[in-house]
């Protein structure tokens, strides 16, 4: 019964994917929404991840700093290690699982809402393709500022690290600056862009999907909320393990 | 002219399939105020969203003009749906633009006006609703009253043929549903609209009830005229009709002195 229920679910979903990417009504309206959705759900989120990021960049350097207390290690490693844990899968996975409780949740709520108050059938009145109108804009604007989001992140993340270096003086600065560059591999970053893609559009769909299809009232849209971030987390993960193995090894 | 022919149609309750209409053949008439009756849960709603096609039929026609919706494909129904117009039970605005906005977006999406055009005719139907004043609010600054009449300024945006009201006066006070009861009247007559009004507010039969359908436990239970109403014998539709002590003594009245309408203009 279970296994038929996810089949049916991810039936539907692949049926709202078909129905949500087409030729838009009016692509002056879709770049006027597409725009906007950039602007809310990447730019809006900036504040967010230079805080986290900050904070997560300085922890990492304090905690490797404390675990790798080793004569055998160079003082460098630190600063390398860092960058590595930030390239690999913080900037990436651990924000994009950051991002999805925000961007997942208010995605799902904002069309869950537009669907209990029957705004969706109104647009499916006027002949309009509601799910191509609400969800194209959303999934290719995350799409395309997620990226751009994780290079922040990975800026900041050092810049955390490099800040809490000055302040406290646990690793020296030049030691610390000259380990984030020390065997720099470019691929890393680009294996982080790529992985980002994948997250948004994971995020953006999933919670559309969930919010499309809420049927009820108030109480249903705050699950499918729930249920739009869980599911993206799990996808997220699983995703993440399938990239890392077919893009590091 | 709609005609709908024979509708059937179930939904999955659970394992079972639930039948809701059982063959309901019925007109609805150009120019006149259509009025589907009915206690609540008796199908009437299941009605309407088959008839503009968020519902697809188990079996059964619906000819628009001849037309019948439940053989269109995907094209075919976009374009007549560019004919109908729908007013939601709850306004249905979009909560992120204003009236303005909302009149003007389905402007947007299909009439091809310069940007000057469509503010021209948006504000015409703002006018045309007595809602002058309130062009820059957003619908969660505006009364139940004035929601729904926004919501009828941007319904009849597009000069639909087809007028379709989901209980209009649910959640309004006597006086508001009588002025939004009057205002879908007045738009109906002037534009020669064939409008269809799902309720289950006697005031709004006896206001402006032209060819009313009473639909009772999914099926057909009576059809005709607002006078008519009071001069038949269907047990069903009394049980509806006179459900409270105020219709009681209205049917009183009628059968003494004759009917007589009074308006609160």
């Amino acid at each position: 019964m279970m296994l038929f229920k996810a089949l049916n679910a991810f039936g539907e979903y692949c049926q709202f994917l078909w129905s949500t990417f087409g030729v838009p009504e009016k692509w002056r309206e879709f770049f006027k929404r597409y725009t906007d959705e950039i602007h809310k759900l990447g730019i809006d989120s900036i504040p967010l991840i230079l805080i986290v990021s900050v904070f997560i960049g300085a922890l990492c350097t304090i905690l490797i700093k404390l675990n790798i207390n080793n004569p055998m290690l160079p003082r460098y490693a630190v600063g390398m290690t860092t960058r590595e844990i930030i390239l690999l899968e913080f900037s990436s996975s651990i924000l994009c699982l950051i991002l999805s409780g925000k961007i997942g949740s208010n995605i799902a709520s904002e069309i869950g809402t537009m669907r209990v108050t029957e705004q969706i059938d109104a647009l499916d009145i006027m002949g309009i393709n509601s799910a191509n109108f609400l969800a194209m804009p959303k999934i290719l604007g995350l799409i395309t500022i997620l990226p751009v989001l994780v290079v922040i992140c990975m800026f900041t993340s050092l810049l955390g690290g490099y800040g809490v270096c000055v302040i406290t003086g646990i690793v020296d600065v030049d030691t610390y600056l000259y380990g984030i560059q020390t065997m720099f591999i470019e691929w890393y970053v680009w294996f982080a862009l790529i992985k980002s893609l994948f997250f948004a559009f994971i995020i953006s769909s999933i919670s559309a999907y969930y919010g499309y299809h809420v049927k009820g009232g108030s109480v249903e849209v705050g699950k499918a909320s729930t249920n739009a971030v869980v599911m993206s987390n799990i996808m997220i993960l699983v995703v993440d393990v399938i990239l890392t193995k077919l893009l590091l090894q | 002219m709609i005609e709908v022919k024979n509708i059937k149609k179930s939904f999955q309750d659970g394992d079972e399939m639930r039948q809701i209409l059982f063959g309901i053949s019925a007109k609805f008439y150009d120019g006149k105020t259509n009025l589907i009756i009915g206690q609540s849960g008796s199908g009437k709603t299941v009605l309407v969203k088959n008839i503009v096609g968020l519902f697809r039929p188990d079996e059964g026609e619906i000819l628009y003009d001849g037309r019948d919706i439940t053989k269109m494909d995907k094209k075919q129904l976009k374009e007549l749906r560019k004919e109908i117009g729908m007013l939601f039970q709850g306004s249905a605005l979009f909560d992120s633009e204003t009236v303005l906005g909302n009149v003007m977006f389905p402007l947007k999406m299909f009439s091809g006006m310069s940007y000057e055009e469509m503010r021209d005719r948006a504000q015409f139907c703002i006018d045309r609703v007595n809602l002058t004043g309130s062009e820059n609010k957003f619908p969660s600054e505006l009364s139940g009253g004035m929601q729904k009449r926004a919501a009828i300024a941007r319904a009849i945006a597009l000069n639909p043929k087809y007028l379709f009201c989901d209980e209009p006066n649910s959640g309004l006070d006597p006086k508001t549903s009588i002025v939004i009861d009057e205002l879908l009247s007045d738009i109906t007559h002037e534009y020669g609209i064939t409008t269809i009004i799902n309720t289950h507010d006697m005031n709004s039969v006896m206001g402006i009830g032209q060819n009313i359908i009473f639909v009772n436990k999914g099926h057909l239970g009576w059809n005709g005229t607002k006078d008519e109403i009071y001069d038949q014998d269907n047990d069903d539709l009394n049980n509806f009709v006179y459900a409270t002590d105020l219709f009681r003594d209205v049917r009183k009245y009628r059968l003494v002195h004759g009917y007589q309408r009074t308006t609160t203009k």
